[in-house]
């Protein structure tokens, strides 16, 4: 009996909260999309410093990461293709893991360490000091003030990034390819074109795109529900984290599924 | 200063005058009422200070005057509007004609002083840039700010973080004017200085003032009328004259700051900390069955 009541609040709990990321999302979609046309200010302004903070400062560290993470898949690959004498297919290895899966997957995740945090961290800290309030009593909405810039920022970089991580994986791939395995560097490329479709690297960026929503949607969120006392702000920074990681993987687990269930995996 | 201005009585009798109306005003937090039937009457160019302890409701009454918490009962009536059951855009309108200046200042850290004060103006109004930036100067000079448009609230110190606030609250010209303990956390002479300045800021603009504090000095320098709250009720209401000549014992309890009794039964004060930490919850370690 126990248990099932705690099975049931667990659930209505996690609903409630699936729940009050949409409407955060739903609203930020509103105002980046349709509140423009309705004569309200797009604060695109905002949304370019957002950019520059989310995208072109994560740059150095992604792009370490990403090209790590493409020699140790051609180190793995190569480990199992050796056996069959095939370790000119180490490019594609790389390729197709780095476009579908990888690239997006370690760009979500520097993205929530660096600005999903970062989100929950700022607004939480408005909360506190009544910034939230004092937007609210001057009738500004702290979404279309403060997420909507986010949410354009998030849309917008998360691809871009992916596209750079993929990259930056495939030369860490070409680095083992050139030491190891016998290619030259514009073979090693060469062999990557042939094994990419650009389904592949688009079913990747479809769902950086909506990593980036869940990101922002769970950043910013935790903020909000940051109650009084500065403590609270490391309460929402962590579970933002923590939060943020299952939920891309969630999403990715489903996103996953589906492409493949259309064919188009 | 203050006998420059005679004290506004807002009885009944002067209904016209009247720019707020509160009526039976009710909040609730979950199962727990925190403001049981309010009554209050704001006239127009009053200042009025709300005095009461931690955890009276003063503040709850402060937040749902703005519009920040939802009553659970109740009206609150401002010109035509019933706040209590406001649309949207009626709340959003109310919005524009009020200013508050918070309890830490509540200035965006990353704007400068002048980007906080044009904030509201570049929002709300189509003026032209050039016209915001001499009203950001007039309303810092209002305040005493004057020449330091382009530090960062994280440069100023804690009273000229208020008097920023105050610009602030200040900038689009508002008919009633909120403070959330204007003094908390200021030494008293910063915090004579901010109630030197809510009486300037009353006489040149006939304000309609309403002030939430605990401070009794501030409190009756500043305040047309005030009013004391306990426990979510106003037990008591009148000028400053008044209240000082008040016999009602919680009043004199109040003003003459004397300490509850100490709790010396050991059962009180855990049947006291049990109601504090939550109802049906027994402190830890408690022995008590």
């Amino acid at each position: 009996m126990e248990l099932t009541v705690r099975i049931g609040r667990a659930t209505l709990a996690g609903l409630a909260y699936l729940g009050g990321l949409a409407r955060l999302g739903l609203r930020a979609a509103y105002y980046a999309f349709v509140a423009p046309f309705r004569g309200k200010p797009m604060r695109f302004q905002r949304a370019v410093h957002q950019s520059m903070a989310v995208g072109v400062e994560a740059l150095p560290i992604l792009s370490l990461i990403s090209f790590f993470i493409g020699v140790i898949l051609a180190l793995q690959g190569a480990y199992e293709l050796r056996k069959f004498g095939a370790l000119n297919y180490v490019s594609s290895a790389v390729a197709i893991s780095m476009t579908r899966e990888l690239g997006p997957l370690i760009t979500a995740i520097v993205v929530i360490g660096r600005s999903g945090s970062a989100f929950a961290a700022e607004i939480g800290t408005m909360k506190v000091t009544e910034e939230i309030d004092a937007l609210e009593t001057m009738a500004l909405d702290p979404v279309q003030f403060l997420v909507m810039p986010k949410f354009l920022a998030m849309a917008l970089m998360l691809p871009c990034l992916t596209t750079w991580a993929d990259s930056m994986g495939v030369f860490g791939g070409a680095l083992f390819g050139v030491a190891g395995a016998g290619f030259t560097f514009r073979g090693y490329l060469l062999s990557t074109f042939d094994a990419l479709q650009l389904r592949d690297i688009t079913t990747g960026l479809i769902k950086s795109i909506v990593f980036g929503g869940t990101i922002t949607a769970v950043g910013c969120y935790e903020g909000f529900r940051t109650g009084a006392g500065p403590e609270q702000v490391g309460r929402s920074t962590t579970s933002a984290v923590v939060a943020s990681i299952f939920l891309v993987i969630a999403v990715d687990l489903v996103f996953t599924a589906m492409f493949y269930v259309l064919g188009r995996g | 200063m203050n006998e420059q201005i005679p004290p506004r009585n807002a009885a009944p009798g002067l209904e016209p005058e009247t720019v707020i109306s509160v009526r039976d005003l009710r909040v609730q937090f979950g199962d727990r009422e925190v403001l049981h039937g309010i009554d209050l009457d704001v006239g127009r160019g009053e200042t009025l200070v709300i005095l009461g302890g931690s955890g009276s409701g003063k503040s709850t009454l402060l937040r749902v005057l703005v519009g920040l918490q939802e009553p659970s009962g109740g009206h609150i009536h401002i010109r035509d509007v019933d706040l209590c059951r406001a649309t949207p855009a009626e709340l959003a309108a109310y919005r524009k004609t009020l200013g508050i200046s918070f309890q830490g200042g509540a200035l965006f850290n990353s704007m400068t002083v002048a980007e906080n004060v044009a904030l509201p103006l570049r929002e709300h109004t189509s003026l032209e840039e050039s016209t915001i930036q001499i009203m950001v100067r007039l309303k810092l000079e209002e305040v005493g700010l004057a020449g330091f448009e382009d530090y960062f609230p994280s440069q100023l110190s804690g009273g000229m973080r208020k008097r920023a606030a105050v610009a602030r609250a200040l900038a689009m010209d508002p008919e009633i004017l909120f403070f959330d303990e204007p003094s908390a956390g200021l030494d008293p002479i910063i915090a004579a200085g901010i109630d030197q300045l809510i009486l300037r800021l009353k006489e040149a603009f006939h304000m309609t003032v309403i002030v939430v504090t605990h401070e009794l000095a501030s409190a009756f320098l500043i305040a047309d009328r005030m009013v004391l709250i306990e426990k979510g009720n106003i037990i008591a209401s009148g000028p400053p004259a008044e209240f000082q000549a008040s016999t009602h014992p919680r009043v004199r309890q109040f003003l003459d700051r004397v300490a509850e009794p100490e709790i010396e039964d050991e059962l009180d004060y855990l049947q006291l900390l049990t109601e504090t930490l939550g109802a049906g919850r027994r402190p830890r370690g408690s022995k008590v069955r």
